[in-house]
Parts: C-alpha cells; structure tokens; sequence
C-alpha cells in the first residue's frame, strides 16, 4: 500500500528507514519516528476498532495519550497485549496490531446492532438492564458483556519480559518538557539542584514540536533540542523520555513508567521491558501541559472527527495528512493554527469559527492565506458512518440557541477545538483542591498540600512568554531554596502570535425533528442524552452521575469528557460549573502495565527461598521439598518409585521402630539474655518460668491479650541470665517482635535483650528408640544416659571438634534429642548422623512423615492453633499458671472462653479403619439432616497412624471433653464424602507419654 | 508511601515499618484486679479517629524499635515522631 496522506517533506521521522507492520492481518510501511496511529492515517486507515457500548466506529480522536478510542491489541515478540494507544505505540519493523470490541471483523459488526437497539443500553444500563431475572446472568446477561466489553484480551501465557522497579531521591522532579518543563528544569539544574525531568513521549519539547514561535532567536524545537541536550551534559540532571509520571502518592512520593524497549521489535539482552520509578521528590513541578476540549455535536464520534491540535501534530511531527478535504470547528485562534498549517502544505481548509467576529494576529494571518473562514457557523453532525464523508452545518444565533438552515459540505475529516484543558490530575492526586477558573472555563490547580507546583499551561496560563518567565522563575526559587546557589538564567526573547478571547460555546444544540447522539465520553460511550437521563432519575452528585452513566470512568480518566460533562451537569442543573465540582482524579492517568506493577517480584523471586545448610545432602537423596512459610523444607525422601503416602508411612514407622532424622533448621529461634529475662518469660508464657534451673528445657504457651493462643515451643535455660527460646516456624518473625512490643512499650524496666538466631543455628531431630544409640556414637565423650541427660534436659558436647547444643526433647513422642551446631557446621553434622545411625538403620523423614508422628501423638502444631483457639481447646488449660499473672490471661475469663460446652481437641477415627478423612470436612450428628446442618466441629489435621495402621485425625469438636466414645459423621460437600466416625481421645498413642521418658 | 522519620534510624519509607495501632493505649498492669469492661476497652474497643492520631509503627527491617508517630489519618501528614521511651506530650 502507498502512503497516500503522507507529505511529500517535512516532519520529525526518519524517512531514510522504512519500516513495514501488520494491521488486521493487512500489510502497510511507515517510517521511523512513526506511532501506529500516524502510519496508519499515512495510509489512509481511519477505522481501527469499535466503540465499547454501542460498537460504533472508532478512528483517532488525538495524537498521544489522550486518546480514548484508538485501542488496540498488540503483538511482539511472540507476545500480546491488549489496551495500547495506537496514539502513543512507536512503530517497530514487524509490529502486529488488531483491533478490539469488534466481532467477527472491524468492517462488519455483529455487535453494532446495539446501535439500533438503543433502549437496550440506556444511563446506568449496567444498574438497570442486567438486574433482572436473575437466571438471565449466566446464559445471556455475563457472556453478552464478557463479548462486549473490555479493551482487549489480557495474555494467559507467562510473561517472559523482565520489568524493574527503581528507587530514586531528587530535589525536583518535572513532569513534561514542554516549554514550562524545560525552562524550569534548566533554572533549577544550574542551580545545581539534583533534577529529574521525566517526557511521557519519545520526543522533548511538547508543544514547542507544533507551534509556530521563536525563543532567543530560534525556532521553538531548536531551542528545545539545545535546553536538552545542556541538560543531558549536566551530572545533577536526569532526563527520561517515553517516562509517564502516572501517581502522585502521600508524603511528595510519585510514581513513573519507563516505557524502555516498547518501541523495539524485542527487548535487547539485559534490558528489562519497562522500569518503574518510585521517586521521593523534595519539590514537584507540574507542566503537564492541557489537552485541547472537543465541541460537542451530532455524531462527533465518527471516524474523521479529531482534535484540531492532533490534526496539526500529525502534520508538523509526521508529515501526514489526517485528510485532504479539513473542515475546521473552533471556538478560539487554535483551529487557525491547524487551518494555516494545512494551507502551507497544498490543502484548502474551511474554518467553522462559533464567534461572530473574532480579531487577533493569527486571524489576520489566515485571512491573508485565503482560507475559508465562515463565522457563528457550527457543525450540526457529521455524516458518513465508516469516516465522515461530509458534515451538515448552519449559522447560529449571537445567543447560540437558534440554528439557521442546514447545509451540507462535502469534507473528508472534522477537526475540533473547543479550547484547552489543564492536566490537572498530577496536582488533583496529590490533595490539591483545585479551583474553577472562569476565564478559560477549566479547573486549575488552588492551595498546594504537598510540595507542589503547577506550571505553564497546566496551570491555565496559555501564552509562551508568561508560560516561559514563570517557569524560569519557580524552577529558580524553588532550586535555590534546596541547594542555597543561585545561578540566574537570562530571560530569553520570545515572539509568538497574539490570540484573542475564544467562545465559551461547548454543545451545539439538536436540530429540529433530529436526535442525533451527541458523545461527551469517547471511551465509554456517553452521550449528552445519558446524562440528562441520569439527572432525570434524581441522580445529583457528579461522582454519582460518573459511575451511573460511566462518563469518566476507566482508563481514559475523562482527558478529554470531563470538562463537557461538568457543562453539561451545570447547564441542566442551572449551576455554576465550579459548584457541580469534579470528580476525583485517581492514578494512573494513564494505564500501567500489571508487570512494570509487579516488576522482578515474580514466581520464586515474589519472596525469598530459605534453605537449611543441609538442603543439598536432601537434594541429594531425592528430597521432594514443600514450601513451609518461605522456607524449603523436605515433605519426603523418594525411594524407588514410593509416593507421598508411601514415603510418609515408612519413614514415620522407621522412627516408632528404629529411628530417624528429620532437618528442624526452619525453627524459630531467640536468643534471651539479661538478669531479668527469666520474668519475661514468666509473662509472656502461660506457665512458670522462675524456677526453671540451668540445663532444662521446659515447653510454654504464648498467648495474645485477646487470650487466643499465639504460639508454642520449649525455651532452654542454657546459663544464669541466658536462655534458647524456640518458636514455629511460621510465627518466629510475629514472636520476636510481640517480645520486643512488650519490652519496649510495656516492660522498659526490664533488663533483658532479644534477639534472632534462627540463622545461626543448623538443627537436627533424632527420634526413635534407637536414637540415645546413635547420640552415644556422636558424643562419646558425654553422658548421655536418662540419668545424665532426662527428658527435657540440655547439654553441650562435642560433635568431633565441632560444639554442639543437646536437648532431649520430642515433638515425635518417642524418645528424641534436638542437635544444633553452628549453621556452618550442619552439614557435617547431618552426615555424621547418617553416619552413625547407618549401623540403627537410621533414615531421614520429611514434613509429612513428623506431621503424622505428631498427630497419632495428639500433639498440636498451626492447624490448631490456627489464631481462632485457646489453650482448653488444645487441651493445654494444664499450662496455665493460677498463681500469677500472664499476657492473656484475663481474657480467659470472658464468658464464651469459660463455657462448659467448650470446642475442644479430640481425635477421630472411621468406623470403617479405611477411609482417610480430609482435613477441613466437617463434624455433624446426623449426616441426613435438612440443610443448614448444624456443624459440631471440623477437622483440623488428618494422617494415617503407623502405631494402629489406620487413618487417624485431630479435630476440634464443640464440648468434646464430654464427647468421647460418641459416634458422628464426617462431611466433606467439597469432596462429596460423608463417613462415620467414633470420637477418641487426642493422645493416640502413647497418653502417658512414657516412651519419650524412656 | 509515606515517609517517616525514625528517631533511631532518620527518614525511611513505610515498607521498613510495620503498623501497631493506637499508641495512647496503656496496657492494664499484669496482676491488677480489672472490671470486664476496662478490659474489653483496652483489647477491643479503639477510636477511629480523623485528624491528629499517636500510634506505633515498629522499624521492622531497620532497627527492630517500636516508635510512636502523630499521623493525621486523613492528609497522613506526620507531625512528630519519639522513641519508645519518650511520652507523648
Ligand atoms: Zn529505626
């Protein structure tokens, strides 16, 4: 295909690189420099998708991030992604792109049958039409919308590109290069502030690119092209193009998307695809510059009708023609601009101006181009349905209520100009209030919350030159402050073109016997005629008329509806504009990409892998790892073709039998030093604690003040004021700082120290009958006998030359120590185990397999002390001291934590000994009666007893003390089982705890 | 974000700290007789105030010390910051 609307010069692209693309399957060239958006036009392509609601056709509206309509889904790389402005995508060799929100094909729309079905999708039809009945939702309503909306299809593939996040501190931080942008980062670098000047587009310069001035002496892009590059010499400054600031955030924190590789066919080796930037700035300047407001009229969404502005920036960046037969609608001098640009490249514009007799510079400048001016003309509705392929006019009356004859024109586009909005929305997330300036009919930025300023047009100053001194000035100010340098800037001389006042008409009114839709909402389909229907119904609040008719809304954030929706509101509401008021701006203003959010938190990079120094002898011997918290731990060791259930039962019957090993690194552990650090504990734990001598462990319950067990575990007094607490696994990080919560708020008078040692220490469990056997070969030299070592005694040895902590203590409940060496140690540690058990058939054990071992033995672990429990209910009331007081204890007193019928620990097997049971089912009396079936209890912890070979489960059973001997039933509606069951006792095996004694 | 001043450590971001609620609230001491409403009031019952609020933040992934930090709750502007230590005056 030619590129039959490409100029024959001029333009920022490179036309030395041709470059080829896909668009809906069809093959076209544009040129380096190109966006998607102006190769198309290059080509003559004006349709690029279809309109949210109603499906109508949607061509371009703007020429960057303003676009509301034209969406598409790109393809890169073997990659897809939906929701991209074809307006802001620069074109890469081989891009691929199709449109959205049209099926089967953008020229021919099933779904713009909606268009003639109107009453179907009124105001508030999301509210409205879907309510009722409700078993229309799954077969009619939720496919309909799941078709209709959405602005493309997000990727169900990995995402193989690699986004970063950075943090960054600078004293000022300026969002845009416009000319406001440049001039106050140029103040501010040379006064050596640390600057950060972020440009959302590819290029500097902003409006400088388009307009027709001089500054110093130099056209308005040269000076750009100089400001920036001094600023690129300068080490304080950092400037960043295709970098979106998208959120301004509490305590002068703003958001920005580096859009690093988007523009290239893939993303070069090391390069991540886009990086986020959390920057902390001291001082913000705003110059986001304003986006020019369309002027509402008949069928103002037809493909060919766009901002005048964008018309421009097509031809003067990209040499394109947006059409060779203009018509120009404006209100104010902006449209002469465009008109007079058209006119320079060989085109024959008409202007529409709304004013009767409008007198400026520019004016005269048209007028002695011979164009086509027509004054108090408006359009009345464009005409064409796939482009405009003419556009009905008439003269209005001085009180613009009254149209006169329609007229039709033959023209090939329609650009708009109803005047500029500030982008506000920076300065409206930050808290700015805002305030209603009468004089350009747009909010601006009022009282500043956080340190900021807006700048230039953003602030609704419109002429270069004040734009210019008052940038100068703040980025000046503000920098001096910050680094107390100053290095004045002269002003330079500055030549543009005078405007007069513009018209403060935005809608042109229907034509008799005509009911053209009138769109105020380019995005989400809203037009003048919901809204008034909105109001009809009483709604009266502007953020309730926003989400009842969607004007606004989603990720177009009402750049270019807002203003005209608030017209709208005040007009029917007979209110001034600033009493409607605006809706709130919420980031980003523009869409973010999910994976730039996430950035390298992603799979096993989300949170860190902690692995014991024994992970690779596992590794070794066929460890199949779970995860537990963020450590990796062993759920069994594979042998020969054995799964989970089979590893589990063998390794648990090997510790009954013989003996076993298991890595017990993950514990928490917590150093405890002081003189008073035996009154901590005494505190925090349920139990006594002041007696405890040197060299004994003791096990202790912790509580929270609400009386809900927090946490359990043995603490070893290992000297006078020293003591090795140990903690689970997954509460160790919540019991340290519950320590230091108390010793620093509560408790400052003691004199105690904690601190974490979980890293210093490598630890290994070895139980079974056989384990004092294989502890005498590890530490000959000591005593080790039950008379020299007790249960729940502690000892140091020697583990040949490495020191090592004892502890005879079981969480298994056969006889078992606990060794720990310096983390640097374990693995020595572990092979000498190995080593010496070989002779006792030593074998290693898993998760699975201490999960089983511990509940046949009834001791509790998470699943019970799930944060929902007291002690009584794992029946660890023996634990709580009468005689003093402790972190919880009063709350035991409340009256339901007192009840006689209590929940309460107790063990369940089937009738049947064969059916395991699946933790989380639910205890009930009767399994046959009516729903809601009142539920007794539920299931806690399943396993299979190697003791009795048969299931075994843990369950926390309403007034289970008196329970036992009962016979209940088992459901499970998840997996659809329902098993009889006798209630027993907790303690399985072992209730007297003998063979941990032994 | 926001950007708190630990009297320990200077400015870090909020990511370093974690939140511990109402710093005005004295826990009952441990042995002292207590009606069951004073101690719901001290578990349970919190003001959601707007405005100027003592709380706790700890320093988690700095120097592990709890800290009080007046915060309005709704601008999160943050007035002041004292050690643990140090009352709130
Ligand atoms: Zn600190």
């Amino acid at each position: 295909m030619t590129q039959s609307f490409r100029l024959e010069s001029g333009g920022l692209i490179n036309r030395d690189k041709k470059i080829s693309f896909k668009f809906n399957g069809k093959n076209y060239y544009g040129y380096e420099g190109d966006t998607l958006a102006s190769a198309l036009i290059a080509n003559g392509v004006h349709l690029i998708g279809r309109s949210f609601k109603y499906h109508r056709p949607r061509g371009f509206f703007g020429a960057g991030v303003d676009e509301p309509y034209a969406i598409v889904q790109l393809y890169r790389n073997g990659e897809t992604e939906p929701n991209i402005k074809a307006t802001e995508q620069e074109l890469f060799e081989g891009l691929e792109a199709k449109s959205v929100n049209c099926w089967p094909s953008v020229n021919f729309d099933v779904g713009a049958i909606n268009n003639f079905l109107k009453i179907f999708l009124p105001a508030g039809f999301y509210y409205k039409t879907f309510m009722w009945p409700k078993s229309f939702w799954y077969k009619i309503y939720e496919p309909f919308i799941r078709r209709a909306a959405g602005l493309g299809t997000a990727s169900i593939k990995h995402d193989k590109e690699r986004y970063e996040h950075k943090y960054e501190y600078c004293d000022v931080l300026i969002t845009g290069s416009g000319p406001s942008g440049l001039a106050s980062a140029y103040s501010a670098a040379k006064n050596g502030a640390k600057v950060i000047l972020a440009e959302d587009k590819s290029r500097f310069g902003g409006t400088l690119l388009t307009s027709e001035v001089n500054i110093g002496n130099q056209s308005g892009k040269e000076w750009a092209d100089s400001i920036i590059s001094e600023l690129k010499e300068m080490p304080n400054v950092t400037v960043k193009n295709r970098s979106q600031v998208f959120g301004y955030y509490d305590h002068n924190m703003l958001v920005m998307s580096e859009r690093i590789s988007d523009h290239l066919p893939k993303t070069k080796k090391y390069h991540p695809k886009q990086r986020l930037w959390y920057i902390r700035a001291k001082e913000v300047l705003i110059s986001s510059g304003s986006i020019e407001r369309p002027i509402v009229f008949g069928n103002n969404d037809t493909p060919g009708v766009m901002l005048s502005s964008a018309a421009k920036e097509y031809m003067k960046v990209y040499g394109v023609l947006v059409g060779k037969k203009p018509l120009i609608f404006t209100n104010n001098d902006s449209g002469y601009e465009t008109a007079i640009e058209f006119k320079k490249n060989g085109v024959d514009p008409i202007i529409l101006d709304t004013r009767k007799e409008p007198q400026s510079e520019i004016i005269e400048e048209a007028k002695n181009m011979n164009i086509n001016i027509k004054n108090s003309y408006v359009v009345v509705a464009a005409q064409g349905y796939k482009k405009v392929k003419s556009a009905d006019i008439a003269k209005i009356s001085d009180d613009k209520e009254e149209l006169g004859s329609v007229e039709n024109i033959k023209c090939d586009c329609i650009c708009v100009s109803g005047f500029w909005t500030p982008t506000i929305h920076l300065a409206s997330q930050s808290g700015n209030k805002t305030k209603f300036n009468e004089e350009i009919d747009a909010f601006v930025p009022d009282i500043s919350k956080q340190n900021e300023k807006t700048l230039g047009a953003a602030n609704g100053i419109y002429t270069l030159e004040e734009t210019l001194k008052d940038s100068f000035e703040k980025g000046n100010l503000l920098s001096k402050k910050i680094t107390n340098n100053e290095n004045k800037v002269s002003f330079p001389n500055v030549v543009e073109k005078k405007s007069t006042v513009h018209d403060k008409f935005w809608c042109v009114p229907l034509p008799k016997g005509k009911n053209y839709k009138r769109f105020l909402d380019f995005q989400n389909d809203v037009a003048v005629s919901d809204i008034e229907i909105a109001l009809k119904e009483g709604y009266r609040s502007i953020e309730h008329v926003k989400r009842y008719t969607t004007l606004g809304m989603a990720t177009d954030q009402g750049k270019t509806s807002n203003l005209n929706g608030l017209q709208l509101v005040s007009k029917i509401e007979n209110k001034v504009v600033p009493a409607v008021g605006h809706t709130t701006f919420r980031p980003p203003y523009s869409p973010v990409s999910i994976g730039a959010i996430v950035g390298r938190e992603v799979g096993k990079h989300s949170k860190p892998t902690r692995k014991s120094p024994m992970h690779s002898w596992h590794e070794k011997n066929n460890a199949v790892f779970v995860d537990a918290g963020v450590w990796l731990r062993p759920r069994y060791y594979k042998c020969g073709d054995e799964n989970l259930f089979e590893a589990s039962k063998r390794e648990a019957k090997n510790v009954r039998t013989n003996v076993g090993v298991c890595d017990v690194t993950t514990l928490g552990k917590i150093d405890i030093k002081g003189p008073d650090a035996a009154e901590l504990l005494n505190r925090v734990y349920t139990n006594a604690w002041l007696k405890l001598p040197v060299g004994k462990a003791r096990y202790g319950v912790m509580l929270r003040e609400d009386g809900i067990v927090m946490d359990d575990g043995t603490t070893t007094r290992i000297s006078e004021n020293h003591y090795h607490m140990t903690t689970t696994t997954a509460q160790a990080a919540n019991v340290l700082s519950h320590l230091e919560y108390y010793l620093q708020l509560v408790w400052p008078e003691l004199n105690v120290n904690v601190v974490s040692t979980t890293e210093q220490w490598a630890g290994a469990a070895i139980a079974g009958p056989k384990s004092r056997e294989v502890l005498k070969k590890l530490f000959p030299k000591s005593d080790v006998t039950n008379e020299g070592l007790p249960f729940m005694g502690y000892m140091e040895g020697d583990l040949f030359g490495v020191k090592a902590k004892i502890f005879r203590i079981s969480f298994s409940g056969e006889l078992a120590y606990e060794v720990n060496v310096e983390s640097d140690y374990g693995y020595f540690m572990w092979e000498k185990i190995i080593e010496a058990g070989e002779e006792f058939g030593i074998q290693p054990y898993g998760t699975e397999a201490l999960s089983n071992l511990r509940i046949e033995m009834g001791h509790v672990a998470g699943s019970e002390l799930d944060g929902r429990t007291i002690p009584y209910d794992n029946s660890l009331e023996g634990l709580l001291s009468k005689k003093k007081d402790f972190i919880g204890k009063r709350s035991l007193s409340r009256k339901a934590f007192a009840a006689e019928d209590r929940q309460k620990i107790v063990g369940v097997v089937p009738l049947d000994k064969k059916t395991s049971i699946p933790e989380g089912s639910h205890l009930v009396k009767d399994s046959n009666a009516p729903l809601p079936n009142p539920k007794l209890g539920y299931i806690s912890a399943s396993c299979w007893s190697v003791e009795y070979d048969n299931p075994f489960s843990l369950a926390i059973l309403k007034d289970g003390k008196n329970m036992i001997g009962e016979k209940l039933f088992v459901m499970s509606p998840l997996k659809n089982k329902v098993i009889p069951v006798e209630i027993v006792s907790s303690h399985y095996v072992d209730p007297k705890g003998e063979r941990v004694r032994s | 974000m926001l950007h708190i001043k630990c009297p320990h450590c200077g400015m870090r971001s909020q990511n370093e700290f974690s939140y511990g609620g109402d710093a005005t609230v004295k826990r009952p001491e441990l042995g002292k007789e207590i009606s069951d409403q004073d101690w719901d009031n001290f578990v349970y019952n919190r003001k959601s105030l707007r405005g100027k609020h003592w709380e706790l933040w700890q320093h988690l992934s700095g120097c592990r010390q709890w800290i009080k930090v007046q915060r309005d709750t709704a601008t999160h502007e943050i007035f002041k910051t004292l050690k643990a230590n140090e009352e709130i005056s």
